[in-house]
């Protein structure tokens, strides 16, 4: 009983690598369809799903042989296959015109850095400015109800935030900095308010590690509260700080829903900041049902890069920021 | 007659060069209390350990010497330092219990707490358990204050009622030895002399060995004394020899408190 | 001068809290006002079919019962071994792995269980839906285990091996039930966290017009309807997608207030 005990709880437990394992390899495979069409230019094409018409050589059918006869103007001997030439000419006949569908995921990729971008750049000061209220502004209780507040904020699903987004929030930001209602601006102002609780709730719980005697001898030394957070309290944090930084980021670029609503879900660069776009999780989310062949592995591809930052940023936040805090 | 014997016995934790306890030989007498003594660091806690061999929860150890068991049913002693098998172990404990510094009430009724070494040991029987558990209960003078709340959560308990109840928990199985580690360090006075007074109680039934960092205590409840420092057993006798009449000097600083 | 810059940078902080919570109230605002405005209690009793959510709000609590169904036994056995069993390398990778798996982006998930479950049986089902969601709460559950039984303290392990129980008893008999409550907790906001998904569900599961309980096909889902009611033309089908989002934002936020109720009841 007590192995299989063990047994049952070191499979469950191996099942996370295997489904790991299991994401990258599927992903991969069925991606592989893409990749040997397009390679690496997929990354820096922006085309998606456009014919492509290949320059057409016309194929030679015929040419003027002795045995021809050749006519002038003057004389005119037709038949239904007759056609007029001359003994420079060749014949020529139109053959079917050869198109190829490309898709390039150019425009999805930077639409996913970029809405991350603005997320960040937004979220950043506000989460900052409520983990330091959270954390040695507010007194208990005021701090103990804000937090629950902030983290019912974390807690609204996605697809809310981009109902509110689209309906209530982007007119309002349209009116401001003129330009779409859905855009690459829009989008990522939604995506920085849905990563600002995670992390002011991370960045909280950092600067709370702060031995008290570090605090203490601060202001007995006459600091000001600014001072004692600039000088103690960040530094000592500081590793844990941007660890949070990081892991937000990568969750915001795997944001699907609220970002759907906002990017305006159009394969264009955009030229301004208020243009609308798209990102690879909008992509997918719009596409897969109707996608196939060629089409569908272009979508897994996107995937597949997505899956592959996003496990490299968040590894990076994990390994190297948060272990090197404990 | 010894119902234990420490042989000549070292031990090395997981992954650390120098051994924690070096050729350590000494009895544990039947009906008696031993209580090992020392200064912080000189190894009693872990001596303790191996005599119900917990140290194997955390794989690694090194082992040398042996610790005798002596077998109530067959006469024999056993080493056992040789077990292997899961079954032997959970015979060992069985025999061996161990009443520890912190109390560590189960989160369960008092009743489950007490009934708990009974139940896994296979006993299923309703009246057979209330049995067992009153009795237990009465042998650690917790019965009375208990009795009518049976069922009612340990953690409800004060400290001193949650360290008896441990006791009464161990005595339950009717253990041959048991071991208490530091068991009063974690209580206030009074509780300390009321378990005091318990453990010279339950010496009648069962042997114990109990390390305490209080040499009032071994002075005034156990018949035999170990001093231990540094991994060493520097004396071992009876405890109005080691308090009145040590021989060893080393002895005599820590009793008269040079050191410690 | 110091004390000005203090004040200010006080204020501003104060401020940041401030826009925090208005964010918080503007949207539970909104949803209040357009989806009780929406709202009437035919809701309940008719299918999208007949403009109602009955079948969706069922359909979505079947899928993430599926989903705790599998993520809850396999979280908790994994976090049993990571804490209790595991030793070494390969249960800091496993945990680890576990970590980045918690924010890991939840279409590639969908396109994942796309790949292996739909693709081969040939159609979007309720199961493909409901293992997504699986996939997703399985490392939230991993993780609140293995932290919940780290809290234990050591001696209380020793006293139930003490007394001759063997290791997978004293884990289930005594360690688990001494951090029930935490785990309880966190198993109750993963559950409100894979309820609200959307993304994993869209081309697995998909969507039903018509009350279902049959997995093997596409499930009625509250979230993939909201989406889909957003992106039609007519007025009505935008009032239904705003009373689906208050109900889903209502039973969301219950079920989180809930697990951390338990937990202040625990703690008093």
């Amino acid at each position: 009983m007590e192995k299989l005990f063990q047994k049952i709880s070191l499979g469950s437990a191996s099942l996370v690598f295997v489904i790991l394992v299991g994401i990258f390899l599927t992903l991969f495979s069925a991606s592989k369809e893409a990749i040997e069409e397009f390679g690496f230019d997929f990354i820096t094409n922006p085309d998606w799903n456009k014919e492509i018409i290949l320059e057409t050589t016309p194929t030679v059918t015929d040419t003027l042989e002795d045995s021809d006869e050749i006519i002038d103007e003057d004389d005119m001997i037709l038949d239904e296959d007759d056609m007029i030439m001359d003994e420079d000419e060749v014949l020529f006949e139109e053959d079917d015109t050869n198109t190829k569908t490309v898709f390039g995921g150019l425009v999805p990729i930077v639409g996913t850095l970029l809405t991350t971008l603005i997320a960040l750049v937004f979220a950043l000061p506000i989460a900052m400015g409520i983990a330091v209220f959270l954390a040695e502004i507010a007194p208990k209780n005021i701090s103990h109800i804000v937090g629950i507040a902030i983290e019912l904020l974390a807690a609204i699903p996605s697809i809310i935030f981009g109902m509110w987004g689209l309906y209530y929030f982007a007119p309002i930001v349209a009116d401001i900095v003129g330009g779409y209602q859905v855009s690459l601006l829009t989008a990522g102002l939604v995506l920085g308010v849905m990563i600002l609780p995670f992390m002011a709730a991370i960045t909280r719980d950092s600067m709370n590690t702060t031995p008290n005697v570090l605090k203490e001898s601060a202001y007995a030394l006459g600091a000001t509260k600014f001072e004692v957070i600039k000088d103690i309290i960040f530094p000592y944090s500081k590793v844990g700080i941007i660890g949070s930084i990081i892991l937000a980021l990568g969750r915001a670029l795997g944001e699907t829903m609220a970002v759907a609503f906002l990017i305006g879900s159009i394969f264009v660069l955009p030229s301004a900041i208020n243009d609308p776009t798209i990102s690879i999780p909008v992509a997918m989310a719009n596409n897969f049902g109707e996608a196939s062949g060629l089409g569908e592995s272009a979508l897994f591809y996107l995937a597949l890069i997505l899956f592959v930052i996003s496990f490299g940023v968040i590894s990076i936040a994990k390994f190297y920021f948060l272990k090197k805090a404990h | 007659m010894p119902v234990m014997n420490i042989k000549k016995f070292s031990f090395t934790y997981p992954g650390v060069e120098h051994p924690s306890l070096r050729n350590i030989t000494l009895p544990i007498e039947k009906n008696k209390i031993t209580a090992l003594i020392g200064p912080s660091g000189c190894g009693k806690s872990t001596l303790l350990r191996a005599m119900n061999r917990i140290h194997d929860l955390y794989p690694g150890n090194k082992y040398d010497g042996a610790i005798d068991l002596l077998d109530f049913e067959t006469g024999k002693s056993k080493n056992i330092l040789n077990i292997r098998k899961e079954n032997e172990f959970i015979k060992l404990r069985q025999q061996v219990g161990m009443i520890f510094q912190k109390p560590t009430p189960f989160p369960m009724s008092i009743f489950d707490n007490v009934a708990y070494g009974l139940k896994i040991a296979g006993i299923k029987n309703k009246s057979e358990l209330e049995g067992r558990v009153e009795e237990a209960l009465k042998g650690s003078a917790l019965w009375k204050e208990v009795h009518d709340r049976l069922n009612k959560s340990a953690m409800g308990l004060s400290g001193g009622q949650q360290q008896r109840l441990c006791i009464a928990r161990a005595v339950a199985v009717k253990p041959e030895v048991l071991l208490f580690d530091e068991p009063t360090s974690a209580l206030d006075p009074i509780s300390t002399g009321a378990i005091e007074e318990l453990l010279v109680e339950l010496k009648k039934d069962v042997s114990i060995a109990i390390v305490t960092h209080n040499m009032q205590q071994a002075s005034r409840i156990s018949d035999y004394t170990a001093f231990m420092y540094l991994g060493d057993l520097i004396e071992y006798d009876k405890t109005e020899n080691i308090f009145l009449n040590p021989k060893e000097k080393k002895t005599e600083d820590y009793i008269t408190g040079r050191f410690g | 001068m110091r004390l000005l810059v203090n004040k200010i940078f006080l204020v501003l902080s104060v401020l940041s809290a401030l826009i925090g919570l208005a964010f918080l109230a503007w949207i539970l605002t909104t949803l209040f006002i357009k989806g009780l405005s929406s709202f009437h209690f035919n809701l309940f009793l008719n299918d999208l079919i007949d403009g109602g959510l009955r079948n969706l709000i069922i359909g979505q609590f079947i899928l993430a019962g599926l989903a705790a169904a599998l993520g809850i036994p396999l979280g908790m056995a994994a976090g049993i071994y990571l804490q209790e069993y595991g030793r070494g390398r390969y249960a800091s990778l496993i945990r680890d792995l576990s970590d980045i798996m918690m924010s890991a982006p939840s279409i590639v998930i969908g396109a994942f269980v796309y790949a292996v479950v739909v693709i081969p049986t040939g159609g979007t089902s309720g199961f493909a839906g409901a293992i997504a969601l699986g996939i997703m709460m399985l490392p939230v559950v991993i993780n609140t285990t293995d932290n919940m039984l780290s809290l234990v303290p050591r001696e209380l392990r020793e006293a139930g091996i003490a007394l001759g129980a063997s290791k997978y008893r004293v884990i289930l008999d005594i360690v688990i039930k001494a951090a029930k409550v935490g785990i309880m907790t966190g198993i109750l906001l993963a559950f409100a966290r894979i309820i609200g998904e959307t993304a994993p569900l869209l081309f697995t599961s998909e969507t039903s017009n018509y009350f279902s309980v049959d997995l093997t096909q596409s499930f009625p889902s509250l979230t993939v309807s909201i989406y889909d009611l957003a992106n039609e033309p007519e007025e009505s089908s935008r009032d239904l997608a705003w009373a689906a989002s208050f109900i889903l934002t209502a039973l969301v936020l219950i079920i989180n207030l809930i697990g951390r109720f338990i937990t202040r009841n625990k703690n008093n």
